[in-house]
């Protein structure tokens, strides 16, 4: 079983984390930072395997993790994964980021953390695979695209039409137009003969 | 097209997260994040209600925050709401936000679940979906106890579709693991089984991860699933890697499914129908084969895809464990992958061949890769794989390469990572001991671990070799030796100077010989260090030196004014201080005869399981391991615990029959109660005759001989999985014995194999005969073998039965000594006295006739006789129960006050076993590797009414024999004890004391007994 799923850039800011095994909040961000500093000190083409840290429960568990570009990807797995097994389902973790952002980068896991998780819920489901298939992930990923644009173009137009007018920050309308003294000196007109 | 719109997001949530990254500071940053949740909560408080988008958006960013590290404490209701919401896109923000902030709030609980049940029930697969994610991802007990029953209906409803019954298997499975007990099995059971053959390869592939699982508790429902995983697996390894075209992941056909499907068929022995086991050898075959060809993609994912389904059979052969052929080939395929230029591949090579080591068939041929292991050992860059190498280095350990993997590790242990040192320190003690045929390597290897990693050297190590040294009467010198020779480096590290302090103490007096290592140097040697080392060393220390008082009587005023000095006498350290008051007096005020007694050499351990074993596996952490390594411990455990031939004959010395005991006690000054010698060379006899395969006799399986000498019926050997009973006759020279093995267990014990040994000269002698039994004993079973015996010529040793099976995959091996004694084979025969004379007559050759005469090393007093065999009792003193103790000390105390002359080394037996008992109790087992035994410590902070009637019970004793005097002495040194007893605690013992003493008999007579005898009764 995977009990957790930590994704983190090269300065250890997390850019997702997710827990399929419960630990309270300040734990969690533990294990994060533990994880991280122990990824962190590994070469690159060392192996992608090692001992959990002693808050996810030492050596019982592994982490398995593969570095791109400036994101680690590591997955917490029990002795029931296969080890090989969870680097490929990382790289096709990857792989679907990249068909559906389009050239997926750190920026659009900031930006799209919601859709991040959704394509992460269709691989993995409460610490357990789901579905490998990549096509099959991207297919459900469109589908639900096409729901939330039928349901972000007709029906919810309105309802964005009248928070966008609530919302809407009018420059301050002064309530009383002072105008100062109005000295407006009327020109004297040449008398009319 | 992308799947993702990247366009019509929230724009709020994308300034927030902008605004987030432009902070220039920490603390800018907080300060925003502050604004933010200030603005949230108030929108939520808010009498507006908001409607579903901005909801969603709010929610957005409260779980953006919450992944920066911040606590999210609300939020929680909006979120439910949006759970109720008909949109596709709130009802998924609400589910996720949910299930990442997850919360124990019971009334939260009944809504969340109440949105759920609606989802389910709504038939719309996209909001099921959803649901099912939900559930699977808290996966808390309420959940279980709503849903658990819902779910497998969702499973198995004919109209379900495909995505929804792969959410809905995993969903179960979440489940099934979290709370087992709620997850009702029923008529759903066989149709789960049945979705292996589902058409869409996703929801096969959930479903073999549900089965895995169920099958592991409850087998025999899910049988049938094999047959249909082989079946499916052999599709799928057959196909053309196009054939499945979207579950083929770099050429690889379904790679995720066949793991799991080799997985599922690891919980269960290898199939029994020849039909499926023939498929399943040619899927392995396959899988094998395909390893061996040219790859299709130069794509790492290609050659990892690949690799996992090899290794996942590899496994899986290992688990079976029945066919050495695939073994071999596994074998040789993972001696290729310790090669591969993959780390990963050498990783997991090293990982999978620990658990093959622990297979009979291929523990040879992982041997045949020690040179490639050490190598990686030396050269791998990574610190995990190394690792690897040095488990798999301790599991591929025998006899034959001990030394070799043991030196390996030692000189890797000074350049290993602190991470690991530990366990590499325990794992070179254990095999050091394990497979140490000359205990002198032992010595030096543990002295050497002590010199490279002395940090990491734990205490039960050092306890360790203080243990052998003890129990191995014919490695103490060299010991002694050794670590006088360790301690003269200018530093050494302070488990040296224990190690050195305690075995000095014990055994300096056998290198004292030498002029270079004479008491007074040994001395010095160990006091240069004492101001270096720490209170407990150097309370072990002190116990040296007043061994040494007792050793070499030359050192004594040295070691007494050392004593005497005021860093000592009056340290600041209660126990340094206490130990050196106590030592001095003893030192200065008992007599030779009373050192020597209460100082003596420390009798052998009782033999145990390695406490260092013991360490090792709580290092490891519980459980939560697989059933391969389970196995694999259990073995190491089997190894250890059956001992091999030092410490059996070590556990066979430290078991003295209580005659042999007394024996030693009323032998004067002290005998070391060493083994008999012949016992221990009886055993390493056995040993050396027979090869390495058969194991050391089983402990207590000496006892049970003896009673068979005379015995011809009952059992002989019992243990948890096994018992063994005997029926034999003997008429002339031939015998039958009927063997019966009786098995305990209910699971099979399979290659069931007893073979007697006879040594070489007894093969001559005796001519045993029979028939091999039945390789299988079923649970609860009982079967019989007959030998029979023939007596050619007469001979002293007894054959050896040696059985071998395997139980539940762990190979067992007992040996035990067949009670076929020479005695057997005598017959009475009626004679005439006449004929006898003349036929005892007739031995009248030199040879025939031996006599020997030997002084008795006491004089047959039938009053100290009378006394001794009272005192045999005092065997009872290492009784735990305290009544009986008290019992005990009445009987001697009765004994020592009516015996009108106690004997004078009476009184030392007593109290030597007194002080002994308080050394050996089972309280404080520390006590007796850090005290000497003897005097030393009955006045000590855990001061009992046990040992107060102890000493009560001696004091006639010592009076009477030792005169007024030293009885006095004796007493002034008590009441120093009792007075440095503190307050509360010395006050009933203070008391009991003075009432001792003040009643103290010159000579101990009846009428003394009597007034202490409510003493006794009270503390009973």
């Amino acid at each position: 079983m995977i009990q957790a799923i930590l994704v983190f850039n090269n300065h250890g800011k997390p850019r997702l984390v997710r827990f399929y095994q419960r630990f309270p909040e300040e734990i969690q961000q533990q294990i994060v930072r533990e994880t991280f500093h122990l990824v962190l000190k590994r070469d690159d083409n060392i192996c992608n395997f090692l001992e959990g840290g002693s808050l996810i429960g030492g050596s019982d568990y592994k982490l398995i993790y593969r570095h791109y570009a400036t994101l680690y990807f590591v997955f917490c797995v029990d002795s029931s994964e296969s080890e090989l097994g969870i680097l490929d389902l990382i790289q096709v973790f990857v792989e679907t980021l990249d068909k559906c952002f389009e050239n997926v980068c750190e920026l659009d896991l900031i930006f799209h953390m919601d859709k991040v998780h959704y394509i992460l819920q269709e691989v993995v489901m409460g610490g357990m695979v789901l579905e490998t298939n990549m096509n099959e992930i991207v297919a459900q990923m469109e589908a639900q695209n096409r729901l939330e644009k039928s349901e972000g173009g007709l029906s919810a137009a309105p309802a964005r039409a009248v928070s966008a007018v609530k919302n809407m920050n009018l420059p301050e309308i002064p309530r009383n137009i002072n105008i100062g003294d109005l000295n407006i000196k009327v020109p004297n007109l040449s008398q009319f003969v | 097209m992308p799947a993702v719109s990247k366009g019509d997001g929230m724009r709020g949530l994308a300034v927030f997260i902008s605004d987030i990254r432009n902070c220039k500071s920490k603390e800018a940053e907080i300060k925003r994040i502050n604004k933010e949740l200030a603005n949230i909560r108030s929108k939520f408080k808010g009498d507006k209600a908001l409607d579903g988008y901005s909801k969603k958006k709010y929610v957005c960013k409260l779980l953006f925050i919450f992944l920066l590290g911040h606590d999210i404490d609300f939020g929680h209701m909006e979120a439910v709401n949006l759970l109720s919401s008909n949109r596709y896109t709130e009802k998924q923000i609400g589910y996720l936000f949910i299930s990442v902030l997850v919360n124990s709030n019971s009334e939260l609980i009944r809504l969340i679940n109440n949105a759920i049940k609606n989802d389910l029930a709504s038939r719309n697969p996209t909001f099921m979906g959803l649901a099912l994610h939900c559930i699977a991802n808290v996966g808390s007990r309420e959940m279980a106890e709503a849903f658990a029953g819902e779910i497998p209906k969702i499973l198995v409803a004919g109209d379900t579709m495909d995505s929804v019954k792969q959410s809905a298997a995993l969903c179960l499975l979440r489940l099934y693991r979290a709370s087992p007990d709620l997850v009702p099995m029923g008529d759903w059971t066989s149709r789960v089984v049945h979705l292996l053959n589902d058409q869409h390869l996703g929801v096969v592939t959930a479903a073999t991860s549900l089965i895995t699982t169920l099958a592991q508790k409850n087998p025999e429902e899910f049988k049938t699933s094999v047959s249909l995983a082989v079946s499916r697996l052999s599709r799928i390894v057959t196909s053309a890697s196009t054939d499945l075209q979207d579950y083929t992941y770099y050429f690889v056909p379904a790679p995720w499914l066949s793991v799991k499907l080799l997985r599922l068929l690891q919980c269960y022995p290898p199939p029994e129908d020849p039909a499926v086991r023939g498929r399943l050898t040619e899927c392995l075959e396959t899988i094998l084969n395909k390893a061996q060809e040219p790859p299709k993609s130069k794509k790492v994912q290609h050659s990892n895809a690949k690799n996992a389904v090899l290794f996942e059979a590899i496994s899986l052969i290992i688990h079976h464990d029945s066919e050495p052929n695939l073994l071999v080939r596994a074998c040789n395929q993972l001696g290729q992958f310790l090669q591969h230029r993959e780390t990963n591949l050498r990783y997991l090579a090293l990982e999978s061949m620990c658990t093959l080591a622990s297979s009979e068939f291929s523990h040879e041929a992982v041997k045949t890769h020690i040179d490639t292991v050490i190598n990686a050992l030396k050269t791998e860059r990574d610190v995990s794989v190394r690792q690897r190498a040095v488990d798999l280095l301790y599991a591929m350990c025998d006899r034959s390469n001990a030394q070799q993997i043991v030196a390996e590790m030692l000189s890797y242990l000074e350049t290993a990572d602190y991470s690991i040192r530990e366990e590499i320190v325990l794992k070179v003690a254990i095999l050091a001991e394990k497979y140490a045929v000359d205990y002198t390597w032992y010595v030096d290897t543990i002295l050497n671990l002590i010199r490279i990693a002395g940090d990491y050297v734990s205490e039960e190590v050092w306890y360790r070799v203080i243990q052998i040294v003890i129990n191995r009467d014919d490695v103490q010198g060299y010991a002694a030796k050794t670590v006088f020779e360790a301690l003269q480096a200018p530093a050494c590290h302070e488990n040296l100077v224990k190690v050195g302090g305690y075995i000095l103490g014990e055994f300096g007096n056998l290198i004292a010989g030498d002029p270079r290592s004479s008491p007074l140097i040994q001395f010095d040697l160990l006091h240069s260090k004492f101001h270096l080392c720490s209170v407990p060393t150097r309370a072990l220390l002190l116990s040296t030196y007043i061994k040494f008082v007792n050793l070499f009587p030359e050192v004594k005023t040295t070691i007494q004014d050392v004593l005497r000095s005021d860093s000592q006498l009056k340290n600041a350290d209660v126990e340094l201080q206490q130990r050196a008051v106590e030592y001095l007096r003893l030192s200065s005020v008992a007599s030779t005869d009373i050192l020597a007694t209460v100082l003596e050499e420390m009798p052998p351990f009782p033999e145990r399981e390695s406490s260092i074993l013991a360490k090792l596996k709580k290092k490891k952490g519980p459980s939560t391991v697989t059933d391969l390594e389970e196995a694999k411990r259990e073995r190491s455990v089997d190894v250890n615990g059956a001992p091999e031939p030092a410490p059996a004959s070590a556990s066979a010395a430290s078991t003295p029959s209580p005659s042999a005991d007394l024996l030693g006690l009323g032998a004067a000054p002290p005998a070391p109660t060493g083994p008999p010698p012949s016992a221990g060379g009886l055993l390493v006899d056995v040993f050396s005759d027979s090869a390495s395969a058969v194991a050391p006799l089983a402990p207590g399986s000496e006892d049970n001989f003896a009673r068979f000498v005379c015995k011809n019926n009952g059992v002989l050997f019992e243990n948890q999985l096994l018992q063994i009973g005997l029926k034999s006759e003997f008429r002339q020279n031939l015998g039958r014995m009927f063997i019966f093995y009786g098995n305990k267990t209910s699971t099979q014990f399979l290659n069931f194999t007893p073979t007697l040994i006879c040594a070489d000269d007894l093969q001559a002698n005796l001519n045993l005969q029979t028939k091999p039994v039945d390789p299988t004993v079923d649970g609860g079973a009982q079967v019989q073998q007959v030998v029979n015996i023939e007596c050619v010529s007469d001979f002293t040793e007894a054959p050896v039965l040696n059985i071998q099976f395997r139980y539940g995959g762990t190979f067992q091996n007992v040996s035990v000594k067949l009670p076929i004694t020479l005695n057997k084979f005598f017959q009475p025969t009626e004679m005439a006295s006449q004929d006898f004379f003349q036929r005892w007559k007739q031995l009248s050759n030199p040879q025939q006739e031996v006599q020997s005469i030997f002084k008795a090393k006491h004089p047959m007093d039938t009053e100290i006789t009378k006394a001794k065999l009272l005192l045999g009792r005092s065997s009872d003193l290492g009784q735990h129960s305290l009544k009986k103790l008290i019992l005990t000390l009445q009987t001697l105390w009765a004994l020592a006050s009516s015996t009108p002359k106690p004997p004078r080394l009476d009184a030392c037996c007593v109290w030597s076993r007194i002080c002994k008992l308080r050394c050996t109790g089972s309280r404080c087992a520390q006590a007796r590797t850090l005290f000497p035994r003897g005097y030393v410590t009955y006045c000590r902070s855990s001061f009992n009414p046990m040992q107060a009637v102890g000493l009560c019970v001696l004091f006639p004793c010592v009076s009477a024999t030792l005169g007024d005097h030293t009885a006095h002495s004796t007493m002034e040194h008590l009441s120093t004890c009792t007075s440095s007893l503190g307050p509360g605690r010395g006050w009933d013992t203070k008391g009991l004391l003075t009432g001792t003493t003040a009643g103290l008999p010159v000579q101990g007579g009846p009428g003394s007994m009597k007034s202490r005898q409510p003493v006794v009764q009270s503390t009973n």
